[in-house]
């Protein structure tokens, strides 16, 4: 498990899926806070996950919110348990199955970098 | 305890030139008339919000607009949970003895009042700014999700979750106020337009304009009152990529804090007022409280257990798939509809003579929830 205190992930512009982990409790948690939820400790370290995971959910979303995002649609949401045990949100390539091992890659969206999920390569 | 006393509905659907405030109005003014009281009667406010009309004081807006003076005032944002939370928060006023007779009113012409874009964005914002909404994910494909690991895990179809849409809309046949009333059947719902898999347009609510408002009081004022038993909520989480699992949500914490607050058993009740933004919202709150074996709940719709004539009639006026959404009123017509089916005023809806019927609201992404139980007077 890599740590890098400076790395925030794609979020701000970085081609990483960043988490976090609390030196109390070993607590591990996705959304980016300078505690930690579960014991309120202070000081979480930053950590870049191996960008492995398993699909858990998805939608083709067809109906896009926004005139900027129509020309995408359709596009795929899926949800994916990460190797490292917490759950994200990305896109993800057409055809996926739940429960499909993925490996994340960083494309543009939007003007955005964020993360989509494919069958890693054999 | 505490009584309510009055309701008030408009219909639901397109109200072209109505205003916020003028859908409020017509709505508090249905509901005062119910409960037999006059604006001078009126001690407490309890508002929720408006897209239409954001506003930092939405409940004094609206009293002074509608003239009255409450001494006991202010505005709640619980997404879809606003409505039933405000009836909630008005029993609590009441018990606390901090007012006598209780407005809550919500309106909204959240469909004519802005675009379909406008709606569909601000909507999105439920979504984590960071982590979500750049993704371009909706409220449906938040909801889409859901249904998808809903379906893998019980070995569902679509099928199963369009039987709910065909129960709602057959319910709002009946219902001169809902916004759809043509007759729908699986086949049509299985064909309709995608929106987010494995969600359809008919899978979907709409947007509506409406008002709807209450009004809940200390004594038993008519003898079509109604008693609120118990109330109340659950917030687990805020979004989908925080909920713990994708079927335990918190409903069910939130309904049996409700039933033993009531003090009555599940098995009881003999209405229900669930929320159903999308069929999957109705399938996942039906069976997370218990109402419903998981994964049978378009079932049970398919045969007839919630209609009507059923063992538990469910949402009788249509529901928001079919009576429609207007936002904080949309589940408020969910407890209007009970309130006439306990007080047997629901004409050719009428589902039999119900004593105990239980509501339920979520606000969020399944997040957010509100569970009431209510006792014919």
């Amino acid at each position: 498990m890599a740590t890098d205190r400076q790395n925030t992930g794609w979020v701000d512009g970085c081609r990483a899926i960043a988490y976090q982990c609390c030196g109390a409790c070993e607590h591990i948690w996705y959304f980016r806070r300078e505690f930690c939820p579960n014991c309120g400790a202070s000081d979480p370290r930053m950590c870049t996950a191996s960008g492995n995971g398993r699909v858990y959910a998805m939608s083709m979303v067809y109906r896009a919110p926004s005139d900027e995002l129509h020309p995408h649609a359709p596009y795929l949401i899926v949800m994916v348990d990460t190797d490292e045990g917490f759950r994200m949100m990305a896109h993800g390539d057409p055809l996926l199955a739940i429960g499909d091992r993925v490996r994340a890659r960083f494309i543009e969206f939007g003007g955005r970098l964020i993360p989509r999920f494919g069958k890693p390569e054999t | 305890m505490s009584w309510i006393s009055g309701v008030g509905l408009t219909r639901y659907g397109k109200h072209p030139g109505r205003s916020t405030l003028d859908l409020m109005s017509d709505a508090a003014g249905l509901a005062l008339a119910d409960a037999g009281l006059e604006r001078s009667d009126v001690d407490g406010l309890i508002c929720g919000y408006s897209m239409t009309m954001p506003h930092l004081m939405l409940s004094t807006l609206f009293a002074e607009h509608f003239g009255i003076r409450p001494s006991y005032a202010h505005a709640i944002q619980l997404g879809g949970a606003t409505g039933f939370a405000m009836a909630m928060a008005a029993h609590l006023v009441i018990e606390s003895r901090a007012a006598r007779n209780v407005l809550v009113v919500a309106g909204e012409n959240r469909l004519t009042g802005q675009s379909r874009d406008s709606a569909i964005q601000t909507l999105a914002q439920v979504g984590h700014v960071d982590y979500e909404v750049p993704l371009g994910a909706t409220i449906p494909a938040y909801y889409g999700l859901v249904a998808s690991r809903y379906m893998y895990r019980y070995g569902l179809d679509e099928r199963d979750l369009a039987h709910l849409a065909v129960l709602m809309r057959s319910h709002a046949q009946a219902h001169p106020g809902a916004q759809f009333r043509t007759g729908i059947d699986v086949d049509a719902v299985l064909s309709s337009r995608p929106i987010a898999s494995p969600l359809k347009l008919l899978d979907c609510c709409p947007v509506s304009d409406g008002g709807a408002a209450f009004v809940i009081s200390r004594d038993p004022l008519n003898e079509h009152r109604v008693r609120i038993r118990g109330a109340a909520q659950a917030h687990t989480h805020q979004h989908v990529s925080a909920a713990p699992t994708l079927s335990e949500f918190g409903a069910g914490i939130s309904s049996t804090g409700a039933l033993q607050a009531a003090d009555v058993q599940l098995e009881d009740i003999d209405y229900l007022a669930i929320y159903d933004s999308f069929t999957i919202t109705l399938a996942i709150l039906l069976e997370e409280i218990g109402l419903a074996p998981r994964g049978q709940s378009g079932e049970l719709a398919c045969s007839g257990y919630f209609s009507r004539g059923g063992k538990l009639p469910l949402n009788t006026h249509g529901g928001l798939l079919s009576y429609g959404h207007c936002g904080v009123g949309g589940a408020m017509a969910h407890l209007a509809e009970a309130h006439l089916q306990l007080t047997g005023r629901a004409g050719e809806r009428q589902a039999g003579t119900p004593r105990l019927a239980l509501l339920h609201g979520d606000g969020g992404v399944l997040s957010s929830h509100v569970s009431m139980v209510l006792e014919a007077g």
